[in-house]
């Protein structure tokens, strides 16, 4: 029975490695520059063929150089908007589970509050608010998904902090911040990266969707989600512009939520 | 009950007024002059401070808020900027569309769910128990706009008789509702599939095996009705959610519905009509909460005491 919940574990891992290879290799790896024209096809998407093997776009580039480094910039955004959320998620939910009474009302309410508006739509109306650029991309993702992060944890520290050893530490004059650090916090610190593990494929879908929308990292940045858009009109005429990106985030996203579930089954047992 | 009943519609009327207080948040954080926007950028500084203190933009800021809630109490969501209709019209000319589409996605997702989770359950730990947990998460792995495209191709090219687009007889809803319910499906099979199997551990269940029902019954008996309750309330959640935020797909098949107005809000910053869109999405969601939340306190005696007591 372990050997099953570890054949999910190893095989999402090996994705998000394989994926970590390309974008670091992404300079050695791509055949071609992904932002220039390559191809003399200006205004008309070629097919796949042997000098460019998933085709090129409507503007000559080649697509398969593009996907390489579309893993760069969705590693790097899916990544750091998971650390993001995860801060916003793992400190709230410490605080209101480790201090309980007041903190965890007001905590959880606000908490309420934001679970009742739609993820997408609050997005959409902060990224046009701060302007489409990484750093406001992070910054929204982290603020649209880190309550289910915060509720997970926040449940884990309260009955952390009912512990033998808590409560111990507590009695002999801890501070609240040591008891936090050294005694709560590596208690949780499995759930939380399991939570990781998940929620980057929650980010990944949201940036890419995002992406899609066309509120995502601006051009010439090349990102999956961008590129499906763009290729949206050309779906009868070249049907692997969409194709390719799109398996490159499923891609992603299901090594992601392969090894979340994997070490989750794993613990289960 | 009646203590709780109250509690509960106190509760959501808190969260409502958060999320108003947070929509009107990021109104004021937008950028751009509502007034520029509606008189254009030519407009001479006596026409714009007119439409100011037409839409009561030079007054304080609190006193806005007010004027906001207490407008939208009364189902009064202002005009949007950009079409220069009423916010509230706008919303319910476009919902019946997008509650189509929830519904029937909704529908098709559970079935699929259930129908995964259950034969998932019933070969646990067996091939078929693996591969469909593989399907599930693949399911959910999806992008929905990416899944939409390709069925978008995939129909394009092998069929002319379904319709790629738009709202027009009930061939329309095929692409659309499957788009939107193969995510949810994904995600419902693993939680029945869960639950299946906790529920299996169960002392009625060893009783029930023990009196000489077979397995098949007794899961379908004895441990289902335990298992669904806690999905069919999430849906009922998920449901609220889609009747809001069905952004991507919408804007995929062209659908004339709230995510596309959501949308196109967005991309012309067309303040009251954000606002109007996201604080309609969030009374559905809590509306829902509250159904679920006294669905539950009826199914189950022990949530409504434990409040009283």
């Amino acid at each position: 029975m372990k050997a099953r919940a570890n054949a999910m574990e190893i095989i999402g891992a090996t994705m998000v490695a394989s994926l970590v290879f390309v974008a670091v290799l992404a300079p050695i790896l791509a055949p071609h520059d992904p932002t220039r024209a390559v191809a003399n096809s200006f205004g008309d998407p070629a097919g796949p063929s042997w000098a460019f093997p998933l085709g090129t776009d409507a503007l000559g580039r080649d697509v398969l150089s593009r996907i390489i480094y579309g893993a760069q910039i969705s590693l790097e955004v899916g990544i750091a908007a998971m650390a993001v959320t995860m801060t916003i998620g793992v400190t709230i939910g410490l605080g209101a589970g480790f201090f309980g009474g007041r903190v965890d009302f007001i905590l959880m309410r606000f908490t309420d509050v934001m679970l009742t508006l739609p993820a997408l739509l609050l997005a959409m109306a902060l990224v046009s608010v701060l302007g489409p650029s990484i750093r406001s991309i992070l910054i929204v993702i982290g603020i649209v998904s880190w309550t289910s992060i915060a509720r997970v944890v926040r449940a884990e520290a309260l009955s952390m902090s009912q512990r033998d050893f808590v409560v111990a530490a507590r009695t002999l004059g801890a501070p609240p911040y040591r008891l936090i650090v050294r005694h709560v916090l590596p208690n949780v610190a499995p759930t939380i990266i399991v939570m990781a593990a998940l929620g980057t494929s929650g980010t990944l879908l949201l940036d890419a969707a995002l992406s899609f929308l066309g509120l995502g990292v601006p051009p010439p940045t090349p990102s999956w989600g961008r590129m499906i858009e763009e290729a949206t009109i050309y779906f009868r005429v070249a049907p692997w512009l969409a194709t390719f990106p799109g398996l490159a985030i499923f891609y992603a996203v299901l090594g992601f939520n392969l090894l979340g579930y994997g070490v989750l089954r794993r613990r289960a047992r | 009950m009646l203590t709780y009943l109250i509690r509960r519609i106190f509760f959501g009327a808190f969260v409502l007024l958060g999320t108003s207080l947070i929509t009107f948040a990021i109104a004021f954080m937008v950028p751009a002059d509502p007034a520029v926007a509606m008189a254009g950028a030519k407009a001479d500084p006596h026409t714009l401070a007119t439409i100011r203190h037409q839409l009561h933009l030079d007054e304080p800021l609190y006193i806005q808020y007010g004027d906001y809630l207490g407008r939208a109490l009364h189902g009064d969501l202002g005009r949007s900027y950009i079409r220069r209709e009423s916010v509230t019209r706008l919303i319910v000319s476009r919902f019946p569309a997008t509650a189509l589409l929830a519904v029937c996605a909704m529908a098709l997702s559970l079935i699929l769910g259930i129908a995964m989770g259950l034969v998932a359950a019933a070969y646990r730990d067996r091939a078929v128990d693996n591969g469909l947990l593989v399907a599930s998460l693949a399911m959910v792995s999806m992008p929905v706009f990416w899944l939409g495209t390709m069925l978008l191709i995939a129909a394009s090219a092998w069929t002319k008789s379904i319709p790629l687009g738009g709202l027009a007889g009930w061939k329309s809803l095929i692409l659309p509702t499957f788009t939107l319910a193969l995510g949810s499906a994904g995600y419902y099979s693993r939680i029945l599939h869960t639950n299946l199997g906790d529920a299996m551990e169960q002392e009625y269940v060893r009783t029930a095996l023990g009196k000489g029902l077979s397995r098949a019954q007794v899961m379908i008996l004895h441990a289902m009705p335990n298992a669904l309750l806690p999905l069919v309330t999430l849906a009922g959640l998920d449901l609220a959610g889609l009747l809001s935020g069905v952004v991507l797909t919408e804007t995929v098949f062209n659908w004339p519905g709230l995510g596309r107005l959501a949308y196109e809000a967005v991309l012309s910053l067309d303040i009251p009509l954000i606002m109007g869109t996201v604080l309609f999405s969030a009374f559905l969601i809590v509306i829902a909460n509250l159904l679920v939340d006294l669905m539950y306190a009826y199914l189950d005696p022990r949530i409504r005491l434990e409040e009283i007591g």
